[in-house]
């Protein structure tokens, strides 16, 4: 009998074991020196208090997002969230959804502009006027007594040879234009992008006939605001917007600025217009022809206008619209009394689950203790440095999943005891039952565990949000567990059945075989089992116990128990192989 | 008491005590059919489950740092700022808290009532919070939540049964767990809590619980069975049995163990503040571990062993044991030992 091999094991176990806690406390204080990490993990929103908005794709029937679509969604959104002054803001994809959570409270305006999902389109302008009263419209102007025979005609006579051809001015659209009301233009005010439209602008000032759109916004790599340079590079103070466009917005608006600088005396003409969701957000005149990809718009801005519409020119081209699917505002003190229910709670468990177990298992039953320990060590580790690496936020939904793991995690502490026990009952020894129970129990913990793992990745795979964090914390647990009872519990059971407090079978130590029935109590000495052994089992089980025994076990037993084979009256089997 | 148990213990691991959990099996599925039918007929006739605002769609607001608050300057303050809005008044955390639900807002309705709400209870805009759920919103977890359900269950029964080597074990456990999931999801629509995402995570717990349980005896079954139709005297039933019996000390353990940490959740979530999240998962984890564990003992494992008592050889096995069986009764045992 090696003696010596279970403890030679059990100290590498535990070695491998301190590696890795070590390891984890490694990593964590690089990821808090170097890497601006933390030793508290991220909380959720619902802890930390923030607002939380889920955004649903707008989707007509039969259409489909597609990642690429929805990554570029979230980077728009993003930059304008940030553009905004908000900080630590955090745009993520559940499902086909987008979720943007940010930390306080979130204002209407950012609301809006996170919201405002629009396609921002480039097109000419045809016919630029005052927007007419509606209300006036309709009652000074005098009845026509004669109705037109025919409605306005829809279709241009004479086919438009370019975008500012005024031949794309139908009766049909003068009408329109003639009737407009400014006030009653939504973002549903849309056109093809290969036919006029009739619009306003943003403050409802000026209303305008459109070209078809000639310039794509996506086509716009970049805007930003500042101060008009003169050519000595003093400051003019004035406020303009830079544009850049790549390749093929270059090409486009080099184009469309060579006919416009053309029409510069048939004003409005030689206005182009930035629409955004149906509205002209600016509508600049041509002041050159510009190749280069890099106009400017000049005008009566200041900071903050230009600003603002350097950001909606940037991000305004979202390749697919979205509605507001859910917004919840967590306030700081109702996060915090969540937390806190949460850890009181799990501390609750905690002790009641250490009473249990000690009153179950005696001294055994620390050894669970210590091993929950361990296990809650190395999940808040865990934690933490995936919520530095990968931004992991710990929710409620995964409080309550670690909480819930104490009990999944404590049973297969019991799992692989009862097992130990049961071969104590079997008359094994202490050093024996401990590994051939081990063996027995390993394969039901690894297939049990398993299915946790499972449902974990499922659930994880499938779901959104809160149950998205409880499948992470179910998942996590299940492995941490595992490794636990590898290379902790087990391990520390074998050195324990090396001391005499343990071997010798203490009443206190939760392995007592007499308390357990035991069949074998050493010495060659048999008892006889207290329940009779099934007919046609005995040889079987004689020859299966005989199989199972150490040498020194089976002379003391044939010495003993020669006559009689009732040695065993269990219905255990041999070992795996 | 741990004495007792330990005792307890051993009398069944040696079979001196035993349940007959296979043999009276007609029993315990008359009770389990009947639990079943107890908890889809509840819901139905308390009209449909009490859905959360999250299903529902709607706005919520919660306030915090109040002191001794009443319901009744929230509907006021509801009532004055949108006339035509129902409000849904909650006191919450011993009079610390107060949840107001109402039909959905608009954005600026929320931002109005929000200021209304403050103002009534003397706090400041940042101890108010607010939501607004679209009604889409729960059906998209709904949806997936029964995608997710389909998944694990097709590929838990695939895994059970290359692992046990049987199809009729994945059957069985699968048929356990769908009960498990109709009598929990039936005693929690009976307590009346609302059902939330929280409560649906709860109950999407309990199918890794109930197939982990069950895993757990299974095992045994299998360990206990896997050489019996050589050479045992045991029926198969009475394997089965044995199998339950020899782990029943692990079921009410686990059960126990698992089962306190939750109930614990249960307690503070049911009385702390805004902790419904915690309350709604702890209630449904509660009900289902106790269902999870129990359902193992008295329906899996007699299932199994009816499944497979069917079989030729383990029919031919059985009958073999029990002629032994009644000659032994006339003459001793020992005589009789080669099968």
């Amino acid at each position: 009998m090696a003696t010596s091999t279970p403890v030679k094991k059990a100290r590498r176990s535990l070695i491998w074991l301190g590696v890795i806690i070590v390891g984890l406390i490694a990593i964590n204080t690089a990821a808090v020196l170097f890497g601006g990490g933390s030793w508290t993990p991220k909380l959720g929103l619902d802890l930390e208090g923030g607002t939380q908005i889920i955004l649903a794709p707008k989707l007509e029937t039969g259409q489909t997002v597609t990642d690429d679509q929805l990554n570029q969604a979230v980077s728009i959104i993003r930059q304008r969230v940030d553009s905004s002054g908000v900080s630590e803001s955090e745009i993520s994809t559940s499902g086909n959804n987008i979720v943007v959570a940010i930390p306080g409270k979130l204002d209407n305006d950012t609301k809006n502009r996170i919201q405002s999902s629009a396609k921002l389109e480039l097109r000419p302008v045809l016919v630029a006027g005052a927007p007419t009263d509606a209300a006036a419209n309709g009652s000074t102007s005098p009845t026509p007594t004669a109705t037109p025979s025919e409605a306005p005609r829809s279709t241009p006579t004479v086919s438009p040879t370019n975008g500012s051809d005024l031949n794309w001015v139908t009766p049909a659209l003068q009408d329109q234009y003639d009737n407009l009301d400014c006030s009653k233009v939504s973002t549903t005010n849309v056109a093809p992008a290969e036919e006029p439209l009739v619009t306003c602008d943003d403050g409802g000032q000026v209303k305008y006939i459109l070209g078809p759109v000639e310039v794509d916004g996506a086509d716009i790599k970049d805007a930003s605001a500042g101060v008009i340079q003169t050519s000595q590079g003093g400051s003019t103070g004035q406020w303009a917007i830079n544009l850049v466009f790549n390749d093929k917005g270059t090409k486009d608006f080099g184009d469309v600025s060579q006919r416009l600088y053309g029409l510069k005396s048939q004003s409005p003409l030689d206005q182009f217009a930035f629409v955004l969701d149906g509205k002209v957000l600016s509508a600049p005149a041509m002041n050159g022809v510009i190749t280069d990809g890099k106009p400017q718009i000049t005008g009566n801005f200041d900071q903050k206008s230009a600003q603002a519409l350097a950001d909606q020119l940037k991000f305004g081209a979202l390749p697919i619209s979205f509605t507001v699917q859910s917004s919840d505002t967590i306030t700081a003190t109702l996060g915090a009394a969540q937390l806190q229910s949460g850890i009181i709670a799990g501390i609750i468990g905690l002790l009641l689950v250490f009473i249990y177990t000690l009153f179950q298992y005696r001294l055994l039953g620390t050894v669970t203790i210590i091993s929950l320990v361990v296990a809650a060590i190395i999940t808040y580790l865990s934690i933490t440095i995936l919520s530095w690496y990968q931004g992991y936020r710990l929710s409620l939904a995964g409080v309550a999943g670690l909480i819930v793991a104490i009990g999944f995690t404590a049973d297969s502490f019991i799992v692989y005891f009862e097992r130990v026990r049961d071969e104590l009952r079997d008359g094994r020894g202490l050093v024996g039952a401990v590994e051939s129970g081990w063996k027995r129990a390993l394969r039901t913990i690894y297939a049990s565990k398993a299915t946790n793992l499972l449902a974990a990745i499922v659930l994880f795979v499938v779901a959104v949000g809160s149950v998205q964090g409880f499948a992470f914390t179910l998942g996590l647990t299940t492995v941490i567990d595992v490794i636990i009872v590898v290379l902790f519990t087990h391990p520390m059971l074998q050195l324990l059945a090396q001391t005499k407090f343990f071997s010798s079978g203490n009443p206190w130590s939760g392995l007592d075989p007499t308390a357990l029935g035991a069949v074998y109590r050493g010495r060659a000495e048999f008892r006889k089992p207290s329940a009779s052994v099934p007919v046609g089992k005995a040889a079987s089980a004689s020859r299966e116990a005989a199989k199972r025994q150490t040498i020194a076990e089976r002379k003391a037993s044939e010495l003993a128990a020669v006559g009689t084979q009732k040695t065993s009256d269990t219905s255990k089997k041999g070992e795996e192989n | 008491m741990a004495s007792r148990l330990t005792e307890f213990g051993n009398d069944l691991y040696t079979g001196k005590r035993s349940f007959d959990f296979v043999g009276k099996r007609r029993t315990w599925f008359i009770i389990v059919g009947a639990l079943v039918l107890i908890s889809i007929l509840i819901p139905v006739l308390r009209g449909g489950f009490n859905l959360g605002i999250e299903f529902r769609g709607g706005s919520q607001f919660q306030i915090t740092g109040v002191e001794n608050a009443q319901p009744k300057p929230a509907e006021d303050a509801v009532s004055s700022t949108v006339p035509n809005a129902v409000a849904h008044v909650t006191i919450v955390g011993g009079g610390s808290g107060v949840r107001v639900q109402t039909d959905q807002l608009t954005t600026a309705e929320t931002k109005d009532v929000a200021d209304a709400l403050a103002q009534a209870y003397d706090v400041t805009d940042a101890d108010v919070a607010s939501s607004f759920i679209g009604p889409v919103w729960g059906a998209d977890i709904t949806r997936q939540t029964i995608q997710g359900l389909v998944v694990f269950i097709v590929l838990a029964a695939i895994g059970m049964a290359l692992y046990f080597r049987t199809w009729k074990m994945s059957i069985a456990a699968i048929i356990a767990l769908m009960a498990d999931l109709i009598v929990t999801t039936g005693v929690y629509g009976a307590v009346g809590f609302e059902v939330t995402p929280a409560a649906v995570i709860g109950i999407l717990t309990i199918l890794a619980y109930s197939l982990y349980d069950t895993v757990v005896v299974f095992d045994k079954i299998r360990e206990n069975t896997k050489e019996d139709l050589t050479g045992t005297s045991r029926t198969f039933g009475e394997s089965v049995n044995l199998a339950v019996n020899q782990t029943l000390v692990r079921s009410i353990n686990t059960s126990v163990v698992a089962a306190l940490p939750v109930a614990s959740i249960l307690f503070i979530g049911a009385f702390a503040l805004g902790a419904d999240t915690l309350r709604d998962i702890s209630l449904a984890l509660f009900i289902g571990i106790l269902v999870g564990t129990w359902s193992t003992v008295f329906l899996a494992a007699p299932m199994y062993a009816m499944f497979r008592s069917s079989e030729k050889n383990v029919a031919k096995h059985d009958a073999e044991v029990l002629r032994l069986r009644r000659r032994a009764a006339g003459q001793p045992a020992l005589d009789d030992v080669t099968v």
